[in-house]
């Protein structure tokens, strides 16, 4: 079986930014990508936001939820406490406009290295570990629904 | 918070607090400096006439696993306006870890006219102070720097072993389960960058940020750190100490409060910390 492809719309967006090599103007893009941030909606979560949402190793201390469709996708939705997280609330936006409702399998096998291909290489281990953090914890909801779900028919 | 002044430090002079830079925004004797952990966020507002730097592109050598050369500290001193008469101001996020970072590498070049800005970004912006994100220009200096001078602040692999052999004093400033070797253990937390996990022999864990009063990023008083660094890390300011944390950022922050603010005498950071020590062959390890 081979592997799950990346989501069409993330694929997309990575393209654009490829396209965009100028460190400036890529800086540019993403800071115009946090702005278009919204904080989970309070009837997926309020606070106290749970554990069981923190992204593992995110310092800009962001959450994750997945609200399933009634086809049985996910919408993703994303908290970012620390107020000076720029780059986790781009992410955030990247993250959620992209793959929500994307098939599952694929979201499931998004590689956590698509950081580097939003952001540069130039990220400190710690900022590297947070967002790949948030992309994990996207692919991990995936698995569970997937999971919960149970196995499709062939 | 006290006024720094006040606080008990050794060597108060090395901060300045939010209204000393408000006041001096437009001195030409003084250049701000932001140096953040998020590469977005100096281009989102930063505090008028400040230039950053970046420590992934400025700060290192692009190829080897070092710090910038002589001739790449003259070129970023003089891009930014600075010449060795500048007093420059250093702030970012992240409670000014960053900052301190990009202070520790100016003194290997020996710029010692430089400060912190106290609270960093945080507590400039929390005070509804002026951000911008016009990028300032300056006129290029012809900034003469001597050789990097690692020898007084900067602290290798074997010199670390032999300190551990002699039972010096080593703080850890990662957190507790990077410092136990857990978090390297624990699902679906990305590779740090360690085959091992667990800490030096002999360290005492304080996290960094201990240092930093929670609620407006500013520093503790003197007397706070003293109970923390010499009554529980064991540390004394005429001791020897090496200071570690994952590769050398974190701890250049506790170097900076040792040094400065303790009036410690001959305290190093290990940069190549626990990304070197946990890849090393045969180095002990506790856990």
């Amino acid at each position: 079986m081979s592997a799950p492809g990346i989501p069409d719309k993330l694929a997309s967006t990575l393209d654009t930014l490829a396209m965009v090599p100028d460190r400036s103007d890529r800086i540019q893009l993403l800071i115009d990508i946090a702005d278009r941030f919204h904080e989970v909606p309070p009837q997926v979560a309020r606070r106290p936001f749970g554990e069981e949402n923190k992204v593992p190793a995110c310092e800009s201390e962001a959450y994750v939820w997945g609200e399933a469709r009634p086809d049985g996708a996910l919408d993703f939705h994303f908290a970012v406490e620390n107020p000076q997280g720029i780059s986790a609330k781009a992410m955030a936006v990247l993250l959620g406009d992209t793959l929500s409702g994307a098939p599952l399998a694929q979201v499931a096998a998004v590689p956590q290295d698509i950081v580097y291909r939003v952001f540069g290489k130039e990220l400190s281990m710690g900022k590297s570990m947070g967002l790949m953090g948030m992309v994990s914890m996207v692919a991990n909801l995936a698995k569970k629904q997937l999971a919960a779900r149970g196995p499709s028919p062939s | 918070m006290s006024a720094i002044e006040n606080r008990g430090y050794i060597h108060p002079d090395v901060l300045v607090s939010t209204d000393w830079v408000a006041e001096h925004m437009n001195d030409p004797q003084v250049r701000i400096v932001e140096s953040n952990e998020d590469p977005l966020l100096y281009s989102t507002g930063h505090i008028p006439g400040a230039v950053e730097v970046d420590w992934t592109r400025d700060l290192n050598d692009p190829v080897r696993r070092d710090y910038l050369g002589r001739e790449g500290f003259e070129t970023l001193m003089r891009r930014s306006g600075i010449t060795r008469d500048t007093t420059v101001v250093l702030y970012g996020d992240r409670n000014n870890w960053w900052a301190t970072y990009a202070y520790w590498v100016f003194q290997l070049f020996g710029h010692s006219k430089a400060k912190i800005m106290d609270g960093g970004r945080l507590k400039w912006a929390n005070e509804g102070r002026p951000l911008t994100r016009d990028v300032p220009a300056y006129p290029a200096t012809g900034y003469q720097a001597p050789e990097r001078n690692d020898k007084a602040i900067r602290a290798y692999r074997d010199e670390v072993l032999r300190h551990v052999e002699k039972s010096g004093r080593m703080v850890d400033v990662r957190s507790p389960a990077e410092y136990t070797g857990e978090r390297l253990h624990m699902p679906d937390y990305p590779n740090e960058g360690a085959l091992r996990g667990g800490h030096i022999p002999g360290a005492a864990n304080i996290p960094w940020a201990r240092a930093i009063n929670a609620e407006d990023g500013t520093f503790k008083t003197a007397e706070e750190l003293r109970a923390i660094y010499e009554g529980e890390a064991q540390t004394k300011p005429d001791e020897e100490v090496i200071v570690y944390c994952r590769i050398g950022e974190r701890s250049s922050h506790t170097w900076f409060v040792l040094t400065h603010l303790l009036g410690y005498k001959n305290v190093r950071n290990y940069d190549g910390s626990w990304t070197e020590w946990g890849n090393l062959v045969g180095v002990p390890i506790e856990r």
